[in-house]
């Protein structure tokens, strides 16, 4: 469902930090970003989300990404950011998670009524009227996964998702995440969450892919992860 | 907590209040934001010896403040840095206009200070309906009025976006302040010489945090429309609202209602 061929993506012009990236995330997969600090992973997801300038073809179910199928492509896309502080904008969770489905066209019940079913669905209802700025970080994590829940997206973009967050939180999140059906694109430093969470891995290094297949081989080479700046996952490292 | 945490404490402190629930909260922001404007203009147009009329101008803010339940302290606390500059306004008026204008109770009252103090009630009623405005409408809600009236959308958007990132700066400057503070143990304000680094890192976060928050309205589908804000329908309670201030604005502007009050209350010699 998302098609990346030969995408070359830049801040500025003569300094691309995606170089020809080319793979294909089928409907339904659940697929895992890593790649050291700095490597382009939220730079690529910026790119498909038409947030940044790019050459080469980007396609979301056939759809090229342009300036024109912008409005198409964010509406079948569920980003949830590196910073939720930066993903909420309206005063209260609820009025977060109304905005997406009005603007994209939904009535007021009709929003209303998917804005409870999400919230009942990650049993977040007691979030609904609390005020975004007082929620901790966990809280607003979750909060900011259900604001982009809301809009029924075919596809969920997640930057760090577990990021900052304390154990508990931690496997709120994942387990959260796994229990999603949509199709997933996750990128993570917390190996052991993408484990958890995908069949599949693309690794990135200095803006290129390095490697992209089963989790299950990716995550056990040793090899392969330190050689691109990482490390084995915890699980596995005691072995 | 420092200063900016408090700033941006009160920034969000007037999304609580608009997000309050009252007769006022629930007119429609359209009838609201009209009635603010005939009122700021029926205020303002006000001749500078007028005092008298415009005194029964307070009606219109005091009875908003007691329906809407928000407190004339709360308002005279967020407008404590504005309210000094309104009322120097009309500091020096005393001194270029002697002329006696009227007697109050055996004391004469010159020109100056009569349009002095008009001028100052002026600014303190304007202010204190905009405050008003602001702290019984959310800036969203606003926005999809001013759309409504077919204010251009970029205009618009220019302003809730300015809302927003005042607040992302305040934040960023917060964080900044608190930094800089833990490596500089003991300095009072920030020196001189880190001000340019400063002020330019402030303005790149900033840019870069308000340019992500775009990115995420954008990302739900926001294009200077405000569909999600404002679903609710003009009603009549909101026509008769809107219409009956006006009315009672006209009146008090045309009518001498005040002049009959004004004799009553100051002893009648104007
Ligand atoms: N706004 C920007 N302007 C110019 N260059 C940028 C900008 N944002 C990021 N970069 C550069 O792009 C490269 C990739 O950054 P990106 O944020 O995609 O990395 P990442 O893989 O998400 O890293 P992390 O794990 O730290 O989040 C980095 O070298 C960074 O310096
Ligand atoms: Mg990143």
């Amino acid at each position: 469902m998302i098609q990346f061929e030969n995408v070359t993506a830049y801040y500025e012009k003569d300094a691309p930090i995606l170089k020809n990236v080319s793979f294909t995330v089928e409907r339904g997969e659940a697929v895992g970003l890593i790649g050291a600090n700095g490597a382009g992973k939220t730079t690529l997801m910026r790119a498909l989300l038409g947030l940044l300038p790019h050459e080469g073809r980007i396609t979301v179910d056939g759809v090229e990404v342009t300036k024109k199928t912008l409005p198409e492509i964010r509406r079948k896309l569920g980003f949830v950011l590196q910073n939720s502080d930066n993903q909420m904008f309206m005063p209260t969770v609820y009025e977060d998670m109304i905005f997406g489905p009005l603007n994209y066209g939904a009535s007021r019940e009709e929003a209303e009524a998917r804005v409870d079913a999400v919230l009942s669905r990650l049993e977040l209802t007691e979030l609904k009227h609390r005020h975004n700025h007082k929620l901790s970080g966990g809280e607003k994590r979750m909060a900011a996964i259900a604001t982009v829940l809301a809009m029924e997206p075919e596809a969920i973009l997640m930057d760090e998702p577990t990021s900052a967050l304390d154990p508990q939180n931690r496997r709120l999140v994942i387990n959260t995440v796994r229990e999603l059906p949509e199709t997933k694109l996750i990128t993570s430093h917390d190996l052991d969450m993408i484990w958890d969470t995908c069949d599949r891995v693309i690794l990135l290094d200095r803006g290129t892919v390095a490697a992209d297949g089963p989790a299950e081989e990716i995550l056990r080479s040793r090899e392969l992860l330190e050689t691109n700046r990482m490390e084995l996952p915890l699980r596995f490292s005691a072995l | 907590m420092n200063k900016m945490d408090r700033s941006i404490l009160a920034l969000r402190e007037m999304d609580a209040l608009a997000a309050g629930d009252s007769p006022v909260h629930q007119l429609h922001p359209v009838a609201k934001l009209l009635t603010t404007i005939a009122y700021i203009a029926a205020t303002v147009s006000f001749g500078k010896y007028q005092l008298s009329g415009l005194l029964v101008m307070i009606l219109y803010p005091a009875l908003v403040f007691s329906l809407s339940g928000v407190g004339v302290g709360t308002c005279l606390r967020k407008l404590r840095f504005v309210l000094p500059l309104v009322l120097a306004v009309g500091l020096f008026n005393p001194l270029f206009d002697r002329a006696p204008l009227l007697t109050v109770g055996g004391v004469t009252v010159s020109g100056g200070v009569v349009s002095m103090v008009t001028l100052m009630l002026k600014g303190v009623f304007c202010l204190a309906a905009s405050f008003l405005l602001m702290a019984t409408t959310s800036i969203d809600d606003l926005c999809a009025a001013l759309r409504r009236l077919h204010v251009p959308s970029l205009l618009v958007t220019l302003l809730l976006l300015t809302f927003r990132y005042v607040g992302v700066m305040t934040e960023e400057l917060s964080v900044m302040t608190d930094a800089y503070h833990l490596r500089a143990p003991g300095q009072k304000g920030i020196r001189f010489a880190a001000w340019g680094s400063f002020l330019g890192q402030l303005l790149l976060r900033s840019m870069d945090r308000a340019d992500e928050l775009y990115g995420s309205m954008q990302l739900r589908g926001f294009s200077g429309s405000f569909a999600y804000a404002g679903s609710k329908r003009f009603s009549g309670r909101d026509a008769v609202w809107l219409i009956l201030w006006a009315l009672i604005f006209a009146l008090c502007r045309s009518f001498d209602v005040a002049g009959v009050l004004g004799a009553l209350l100051m002893g009648g010699n104007r």
